[in-house]
């Protein structure tokens, strides 16, 4: 068990250490490039060739990268072009913004969907499946900037009940955060919730329910000791994974909403090609990937006693 | 716990009939059913796959499933209606008072519990006890049943016991309940032919020990026969015969019955001179049953205007307790028309050695490689599959490989197709050395002079192609024939040639039945005109019957192609009726070989001698004796350093068997046993069975 | 033993379908055609798919005005075109664009872009999911990996960064959902591959000598096809959500040509006031990713009940 929570780590080390080089390659490869951007299109050979040399830009490729990644590392991120202040100065109450919009959208979205998926898989193809299955398709058909739109245009248009931005330009105001955890948990929970149902209905088959059934025991023992237990093994993979989506999702509200999250930081540094910004989000954003899939890779083997006692 | 007033039968199922709704309409499950058990009684309930008996199990219990119905009749336990139970009722029922145990018991088991919470719930919730004393009663139940650490299976999962253990934790799981009546869906087809036997001894114990009374459910008429007194036959839904299982067995009435038994092999069958004689025809639809007689369309019998007019009733036969459903069982029973013999065979000659085995070695390197391997500090460990591998055989022989699972049998047939290499020893085929010649380094000549049967009838063949397009790519691979049309003609030849109908060229292996599939997987290895084929298991997954004919066809088409065969099973009844030599393997070892009467005779090894009392027999003229194997198999990872039977051996001798490897020893010419046992030790054992010939009259 | 679904299997071979006597290709057509009448639910995700596409053929007919032409801004839906005569069904854009028919050519973009990156993604994803699954060892080891390392990247987060380095395009839409998209397929056809490699007619192929090709072609792929149409339909689902979402981050296909992402994106600054402008646009796609979906739900419902 310790091994494999070490050679998960270890994969995940090897994953980032990927992902490094490859933003790098993507982002840094010809200095000339990286000088434009951070100078801007208006300076002159002769600055650029000036803060190429001042800043290690002569250097060959691996030993730019490493330098890079041992800056990086010890947290010293860069400047930001854009917002003329150190990287890590915009990132981190940016990320604490968009922790806040996920941990809502989590705390609402997970009981709602495990509820649901439970009840709809408890009894495969009765109405009350039928009518929760078709639901969540059509939620998770409307992707997070059309439920926006349409959202916005209930609330905010007609009945003028929600503000229809949520830029906390003075504190926090939960009535700005309503919107967008609600566009982010109707857009997601309808895939947790089908996992879910998936999950549970095909336990509900298993041989082992029939015994649980046959030995007499209480349908409420049978579903809540024998399916619930395994049922929720899968979901639990699919909502760590969620995260990954998320990220995404937060993306898109954060725009539409101009809430100043991580995700509307990154766009912006990637629509003004700030490069030390993206660089910085990018790897974070894939670090917070990185290690929930760690963390849903060791979390499926604790659960299953099948591979945790093999 | 028998309580009941002299007279009522424990259960009664009267008329009983059982429907699936499904898209195309109702399927009738089980049609006419009518039976009762009295208290402490084991009855047998025989058929093959498709004629109902499960769905009369759940119908007991009530748990037929959103789209089963009981349609008709009723079923009485201890004088109560069980259609009028009410929830609650139901509850105590299950589990309380009638108890299953289930074909896969480890699919049975929840993976998630351990085997302590599974257990300790039964009494919790029928007795009302409280935890403590729920466990307590678990682990005396565990010990009843014979598992001798009851401490420390009570924590495990299921998936760390082994079959026979998992099977052991589901009847005392059942016995928990301290139910009357305890149902057996097919409680050992999923277990080794030793392990088997023990679960066997177990469930007749039960009936003694506990009094409780036992619906044992089987395809297997001879494990029915060993454990249950009185047998009821089932055929498409219903029952066609009813008796104590001596006397049906001794003299079926129902053709049905008597087609089954003759499917059999039996000690007193031969291949040559009384083959096997299947039943023709296949099991009609549920949705298209015959009119009258539902077996007449397979009925040598059959008389038309009188077995296919009306619904024919259950009737008294001849002796007391026994009834028939046939209207012309006692023409047929004067006529002593039992067993019709098929035409015998002359025996053929056997040529020249065609392969031939020399010290073959197979090791598997498994486990962690690497930076896991360091950290965890166990080095590459080895599965040795085959290790010292000897024997041959000849051209127009069937050689046969005995053994139960992980015994090697079916890396020995990887490592001889090439799909799989040696690491170590000999394999010349035909002269050539191919131990090390995967297959797509063997030449053309040699890849179709190797082929192979499979035993999965649902694997066997590629789903997305027709039957005629994968036997013509075999055509055309070997170079039979290159044209397109003598290709067609090719394939339609092979489906004559296994006997079935040539419209199935264009057929897709949905739409055939699984002895249909094996058909084509026999055409298919024959295609390339092999000089041997080797089948592995090739009739294991198919009904009485079917194995039956696909045996007979597997001989027919050996003997018109002059082919060698070599036979994988862990059935020695087959292995009896249809083998020259035979191989005997335990744990990647030959523990004995020789020719089929040298192996079936003494002097035996001793884990022959198992095998063979360990095959249940489905005739009542042979006794046999009990031999119950202790434990598990062991791992082939971490085999014992002796004789690798050791920890099993009843005959073992002592320390020596743990520790140096038998001796080779040749007790006749061509017959070899791997024992520490001196050879005249192992002459005087007893025959394992002998059969008593038929009394004159029952 | 006898549970419904085996009684039947020793006795489909007698059972004819109505649709035997026709030949091959045709036969073929129709029974799958009836099997998707089976499900209701793939019923109507056929119909909304084939409703668009249908729009997508007929766009010069059945769009009312040029979609590019500006003609009368702010128009309510339903007001009548002042200057020319017409209706603006569903209004016009601040530009006085129709939206109705800019909706109509856009389904164009949509049902062009989408399958065709679906579809590359595909040809790229099965073949390293095959070659992974079936040789196993070492390429299996570094596919995977590979496959990790792209789908460790939060998915939108990955197309911003290609998009915005190799800038946005018709063709750079479809390498970047390529790249995103074909690890997830690989490692489905992977998984499906590993499963199939074990059945015995692989086995028998591979006892007659077939090259590794051919068993990955001709014996395991036409197996894996079920699960992989249904993923395809969530995959082409997907796909439009993407080029939504890029077109609405301003990320999409270059103006003035009709988007729908583009079309919600534009009319952002003034959608409060005049809602119509985003609404028509948002129904339009969530319609078509809904069809998508409920026919990948259907057919996993048709197939798991055979």
């Amino acid at each position: 068990m310790v091994i494999f929570i070490l050679k998960r780590l270890a994969l995940m080390a090897l994953t980032m250490l990927v992902v490094s080089a490859l933003l790098f390659l993507l982002l840094e490869l010809t200095p000339g490039s990286v000088a434009t951007k951070v100078l801007g299109p208006y300076a002159t050979p002769e600055q650029k060739q000036l803060w190429l040399a001042a800043n290690g830009y002569l250097e060959p490729v691996w030993s730019r990268y490493i330098g890079w990644l041992g800056r990086f590392i010890s947290g010293d991120f860069g400047q930001s072009i854009r917002f003329k202040v150190p990287v890590a100065d915009v990132l981190w109450p940016r990320l604490w913004s968009t922790a806040i919009l996920g941990f809502w959208t989590f705390a609402i979205m997970i009981p709602l969907s495990l509820a649901l998926g439970v009840l709809a898989g408890m009894g495969e193809g009765a109405g009350l499946d039928r009518t929760i299955s078709v639901t969540s398709i059509v939620t998770t058909s409307i992707p997070e900037f059309a439920s926006a739109v349409l959202l916005s245009a209930i609330f905010v248009f007609w009945l003028g009940l929600l503000p229809g931005t949520s830029p906390m330009t003075s504190g926090f105001d939960w009535r700005q955060l309503v919107l967008p955890v609600l566009v982010l948990v109707l857009y997601d929970f309808g895939y947790v919730t089908r996992m879910t149902r998936a999950a549970m209905a095909e336990v509900m088959t298993m041989p082992y329910i029939r015994t649980a059934e046959l030995k007499g025991l209480p349908r409420r023992q049978v579903i809540v000791r024998h399916a619930l237990r395994n049922a929720l093994i899968a979901p639990f993979t699919v909502i760590t994974l969620q995260i990954n989506w998320l990220l995404s999702g937060v993306i898109v509200v954060e725009y539409f909403f101009a809430y100043k999250g991580f995700g509307a930081l990154l766009l912006e540094a990637s629509l003004n090609q700030d490069i030390f910004l993206i660089e910085a989000c990018a790897m974070i954003a894939v670090f917070v990937a990185a290690a929930t899939q760690t963390v849903a890779d060791i979390g499926y083997t604790v659960l299953n006693p099948r591979i945790r006692f093999a | 716990m028998t309580d009941e007033t002299a007279g009522t039968p424990l259960l009664e199922i009267d008329r009983l009939a059982v429907s699936y709704a499904s898209r195309g309409g109702a399927i009738p499950a089980v049609v006419d059913l009518s039976l009762s058990i009295a208290a402490g009684e084991s009855v047998g309930l025989v058929g093959e796959s498709g004629c109902g008996k499960s769905t009369v199990a759940m119908a007991i219990l009530r748990a037929l499933g959103r789209n089963g119905a009981i349609v008709g009749g009723s079923v009485r336990f201890r004088g109560r209606n069980l259609a009028e139970l009410d929830n609650a009722g139901l509850r105590a029922l299950r589990g309380g008072e009638i108890a299953m145990v289930y074909q896969e018991p480890m699919a049975a088991l929840n993976p998630s519990l351990t085997v302590a919470t599974q257990l300790a719930e039964v009494p919790m919730v029928h007795a009302g006890v409280g935890k403590s004393e729920a466990l307590r009663r678990a682990a005396t139940m565990l010990g009843q049943v014979g598992i001798g650490e009851p401490g420390r299976v009570l924590g495990a999962y299921p998936h760390q016991l082994s079959g026979g253990q998992q099977q052991r934790v589901v009847i005392a799981m059942a016995l928990l309940g301290d139910p009357a009546l305890l149902l057996l869906d097919e409680p050992t087809t999923a277990l080794d032919v030793t392990v088997e036997a023990g679960i066997v001894k177990l469930i007749a114990e039960i009936g003694r020990r506990f009094g409780t009374a036992q619906l044992y459910i089987s395809h297997n008429l001879g494990l029915i026969l060993e454990t249950c007194s009185r047998v009821l036959v089932m055929y498409a839904g219903q029952i066609v015969e009813e008796g104590p299982a001596e006397a049906l067995f001794r003299r079926p009435r129902h053709p049905y019955t008597q087609g089954l038994i003759a499917c059999i092999p039996l000690p007193t069958n031969d291949k040559n001179a009384r083959p096997l004689a299947p039943i023709p025809g296949q099991l009609p639809p549920p949705r298209n049953r015959p009119a009258g007689c539902v077996f007449a369309p397979r009925c040598a019998h059959a008389k038309p205007g009188l077995c296919d007019v009306g619904p024919i009733a259950m009737e008294p036969a001849d002796a007391p307790k026994r009834q028939v459903r046939c209207v012309r069982w006692r023409e047929i029973a004067a006529a002593d028309v039992a067993v019709e013999a098929r035409p015998a065979r002359t025996p053929v000659a056997i040529g020249e050695e065609v392969l031939r085995v020399t010290a073959l070695q197979k090791h598997y390197p498994v486990g962690e490689a690497g930076i896991g391997a360091l950290i965890s500090g166990e080095g590459v460990r080895t599965v040795k599959a085959n290790e010292a591998l000897q024997f041959s055989a000849r051209h127009r022989e069937t050689v046969a490989i005995v053994g139960e699972s992980g015994c090697g049998k079916s890396t020995f047939a990887k490592v001889l197709l090439g799909l799989e290499t040696a690491t170590g020893g000999a394999l010349h085929f035909a002269g050539d050395e191919i131990s090390r010649t995967p297959v797509g380094s063997r030449t053309a000549a040699q890849v179709g002079a190797l082929q192979m049967v499979f035993q999965n009838p649902d694997e066997t063949l590629n789903p997305s192609h027709s039957i005629g397009a994968q036997i013509a790519r075999v055509v055309r691979k070997f170079g039979i024939e290159r044209e397109g049309s003598r290709i067609r003609a090719r394939v339609l030849e092979l489906l004559d040639t296994v006997k079935l109908p040539r419209e199935f060229y264009r057929r897709r292996p949905r739409q055939l039945s699984g002895g249909q599939k094996q058909r084509v997987g026999i055409a298919r290895a024959f295609a390339g005109n092999p000089k041997m084929v080797v089948a592995d298991e090739p009739i294991s997954a198919l009904d009485v019957s079917v194995a039956a004919a696909v045996t007979e066809l597997l001989m027919d088409i050996q003997r018109e192609h002059g082919t060698t065969l070599l036979f994988i099973s862990h059935d020695l009844g087959v292995v009896r009726y249809l083998a020259d030599r035979v191989v005997v393997m335990y744990l990647g070892q030959i523990m004995e070989r020789g020719t089929t009467a040298q192996i079936f005779a003494p002097p035996y090894h001793p884990y022959t001698e198992a095998l063979l009392a360990a095959v249940p027999m489905a005739d009542p003229r042979v006794t046999k004796r009990e031999i119950v194997l202790e434990g598990p198999l062991p791992s082939a990872l971490d085999p014992p350093a002796g004789c690798p039977f050791v920890t099993r051996c009843p005959r073992k001798v002592g320390r020596i068997c743990e520790v140096e490897p038998p001796p080779q020893r040749r007790p006749a010419p061509g017959h070899v046993i791997a024992c520490h046992i001196p050879l005249d030790e192992l002459a005087a054992i007893e025959p394992v069975f002998s059969i008593v010939p038929d009394a004159a009259a029952e | 033993m006898s549970r419904p679904g085996e009684t039947t299997g020793e006795t489909t071979g007698e059972t004819a379908s109505p649709a035997a006597s026709l030949p091959g290709t045709l036969r073929r057509a129709v029974g799958s055609f009836a099997l998707l009448a089976e499900s209701p639910v793939a019923m109507v995700g056929a119909g909304l798919v084939a409703f668009w596409i249908v729009v997508a053929i007929l766009a010069p007919w059945l769009a009312p005005f040029e979609p590019n032409a500006t003609l009368q801004p702010f128009a309510k839906p339903g007001a009548a075109y002042a200057a020319a005569g017409g209706t603006f069904w569903l209004g016009t854009d601040q530009l006085g664009r129709d939206i109705l028919s800019r909706l109509i050519w856009g389904s164009r973009t949509v049902l062009l872009y989408a399958p065709a990156a679906t579809a590359i993604a595909y040809a790229i994803g099965i073949g390293m999911g095959l070659a992974a699954g079936y040789f196993r060892g070492w390429a299996d080891e570094l596919l995977s990996f590979l496959a990790n390392v792209i789908l460790s990247f939060p998915v939108l987060v990955l197309y911003i960064l290609i998009i915005t380095t190799i800038g946005a395009s018709g063709l750079n839409i479809i390498i970047a959902i390529t790249f995103a998209s074909a690890p997830g397929i690989m490692r489905i056809v992977r998984g499906l591959v590993l499963d199939l490699r074990n059945r015995e007619y692989v086995a028998a192929a591979r006892t007659r000598g077939e090259s590794a090709w051919y068993i990955m072609l001709v014996e395991i792929l036409p197996n894996a096809r079920g699960p992989l149409i249904v993923d395809a339909c969530l995959r082409l689902g997907y796909v439009v959500i993407t080029i939504g979402v890029l077109g609405f981050l301003g990320l999409g296909l270059p103006p003035p040509d009709p988007d729908w992402g583009s079309m919600i994106n534009e009319a952002r600054p003034v959608a409060l006031a005049f809602p119509h402008m985003t609404i028509f646009p948002c129904i339009a796609i969530s319609s078509l990713i809904l069809g998508f979906n409920l026919l990948a739900d259907g057919l996993r419902e048709i197939s798991l009940r055979d």
